[in-house]
């Protein structure tokens, strides 16, 4: 590879000549995810309260231990540990396809490992691997978590459909709407995701011929390029929803029904 | 009429100093011209590299107020002037004296990338036939100016100087556009995981941000490379389809 004869000079961690807030965004970013990190990690580890009439809680999403007509494995086995709850079960599958996704790993690199903080700001080290060693080479299964993904969106749907019936009867409610309003964002986010670009077309040279392929790839390539909406967006509603069937569950807040 | 006062980098080969110059700035002024003014009237052996004032040639990259930018198209009305405006060379290439800067290491880079390699003529007068709709998706890429704002703000380049190992998003933006070419036959996939370095890239899209020309560098050019290295080198369920699949592309 091609050599610099000059050396070149380095910032100091924070250094830099621009005179915009450039902390700001990488400041939000660090509360908005961690924010989110603690309310999950706090959540998963409840184990109750993520059922309220039809609802299910997105975290606790498939149920797998409950009672034997909802429970995807009937009552839950006496030898796994009480902490272990359904949501720990079930959520390194949506948490691995967002911690792999292509917008978060831009985005956390930056706010929480300060590599770089902004751009042009100087970082706190001067070792750099990058994502072609361990442990930032596994970011590139990113793919495999899309395909559980899509296989959570269709739960999630059957969720939604539940939400629909109360005791057997037709109905909307105010959680109804929350579910739906979770997994229409949660679908644009996945739908919205460049690995499924590639997927659905990206890996062709050519599309002539293939009309089908080009208006699909056409597609989540415009879903693609608000894929940041749809990573903040959905990261809310997948906590609201969880948070709205929680407080309902508890009887803080009254579920409105609509229909 | 009012002035504003511009620090500019004065000094060759890294060793220098910013130096104050005040001057006279006018409605519709770019920062190229308060430079140019600044030098007709205070620096006369100020040196700064431009070309066409016309944000298509490339050559006036600088860094403003700390963000990599072409001089010819940042207006003064963009920046906020009760401050002394900073104007210093990139950072990422060896500095050669006041404003300029030697990116020739960026010409060396380019010929290390396997040209573009056509597919056998489609015609027996020796052309070929290509849909407007396969060509589309490169023809972004075609609108580079060279001006190299992207090597300068990418920090696997500017922070941990690791021109040896990685080709930067310019060339990584080059070569997505002769790997999705709809006639090129040429593979570059290997190189770009172990000769190209981009692995190296932890898409922060600095170089997106910078763009002076707007391609979309990380979601249009990096990132789809990366897929296709991931299917060469990390999927073996892809490997699969396309072995029965019996194609390339």
């Amino acid at each position: 590879m091609s050599q610099i004869d000059v050396p070149l000079s380095r910032s100091g961690f924070g250094q830099t000549h621009r005179v915009d807030n450039w902390w700001i965004q990488p400041l939000a970013v660090f509360l908005g995810l961690a924010g989110f990190i603690v309310y999950a990690t706090w959540a998963a580890f409840q184990g109750q309260h993520f059922r309220f009439g039809p609802y299910l809680s997105p975290f606790y999403s498939p149920e797998l231990f409950g009672d034997p007509h909802q429970g995807w494995f009937g009552t839950r086995p006496s030898w796994i540990p009480a902490w272990v709850t359904g949501a720990i079960l079930i959520l390194w599958a949506p948490g691995g396809f967002r911690v792999t996704c292509y917008y978060y790993r831009g985005t956390y690199y930056k706010a929480f490992w300060a590599d770089p903080p902004s751009c042009t700001v100087g970082e706190p080290r001067k070792k750099y691997l990058g994502e072609r060693a361990f442990p930032l080479i596994l970011q590139n299964i990113h793919r495999y978590f899309l395909y559980l993904a899509l296989v959570f969106l269709i739960i999630l749907a059957r969720d939604v459909w539940n939400a629909f019936w109360f005791d057997g009867r037709f109905g909307v409610g105010l959680g109804t709407l929350v579910l739906m309003t979770n997994l229409v964002l949660l679908s644009c986010y996945t739908f919205s995701c460049h690995s499924l670009r590639h997927l659905v077309g990206g890996f062709r040279d050519r599309f002539s011929g293939a009309p089908t392929r080009r208006r699909v790839y056409d597609c989540v390539s415009c879903l693609n390029l608000r894929h940041m909406l749809f990573a903040w967006c959905s990261l809310f509603t997948v906590a609201f929803s969880d948070l709205y069937v929680r407080m309902c569950s508890m009887g803080v807040w009254r579920d409105w029904r609509i229909v | 009429m009012a002035t504003a006062t511009f620090r500019i980098w004065r000094g060759e080969r890294s060793s220098g100093q910013f130096r104050d110059y005040t001057t006279e700035v006018a409605a519709g002024m770019v920062v190229l011209d308060a430079v140019h003014q600044i030098q007709a009237e205070q620096a006369v052996d100020l040196a700064v590299r431009w070309n066409c004032k016309a944000g298509k040639c490339g050559s006036c990259s600088a860094e403003i107020n700390g963000m990599p930018k072409l001089m010819c198209m940042t207006r003064l009305n963009t920046l906020a002037l009760d401050k002394p405006v900073t104007i210093e060379p990139m950072k990422a290439f060896p500095h050669v004296r006041d404003l300029v800067t030697d990116v020739s290491w960026n010409y060396e880079v380019k010929q290390r990338i396997p040209m573009f390699k056509p597919r056998p003529p489609d015609a027996p007068d020796g052309t070929w036939r290509i849909a407007q709709e396969d060509v589309e998706r490169v023809q972004e890429f075609r609108k580079c100016i060279e001006c190299y704002l992207c090597q300068d703000v990418c920090h696997v380049l500017r922070e941990h100087q690791m021109h040896e190992q990685f080709i930067g998003p310019r060339f990584l933006v080059y070569a997505a556009a002769l790997e999705m070419h709809p006639l090129d036959v040429g593979d570059r996939v290997q190189d770009l995981r172990t000769q190209f370095g981009i692995g190296l890239c932890n898409i922060t899209k600095c170089c997106t941000k910078v763009c002076p020309e707007g391609i979309t560098i990380t979601d249009n050019a990096i990132i789809p490379l990366k897929e296709r290295v991931v299917d060469r080198f990390f999927d073996p369920l892809s490997k699969l389809f396309r072995i029965f699949a019996g194609r390339k592309t």
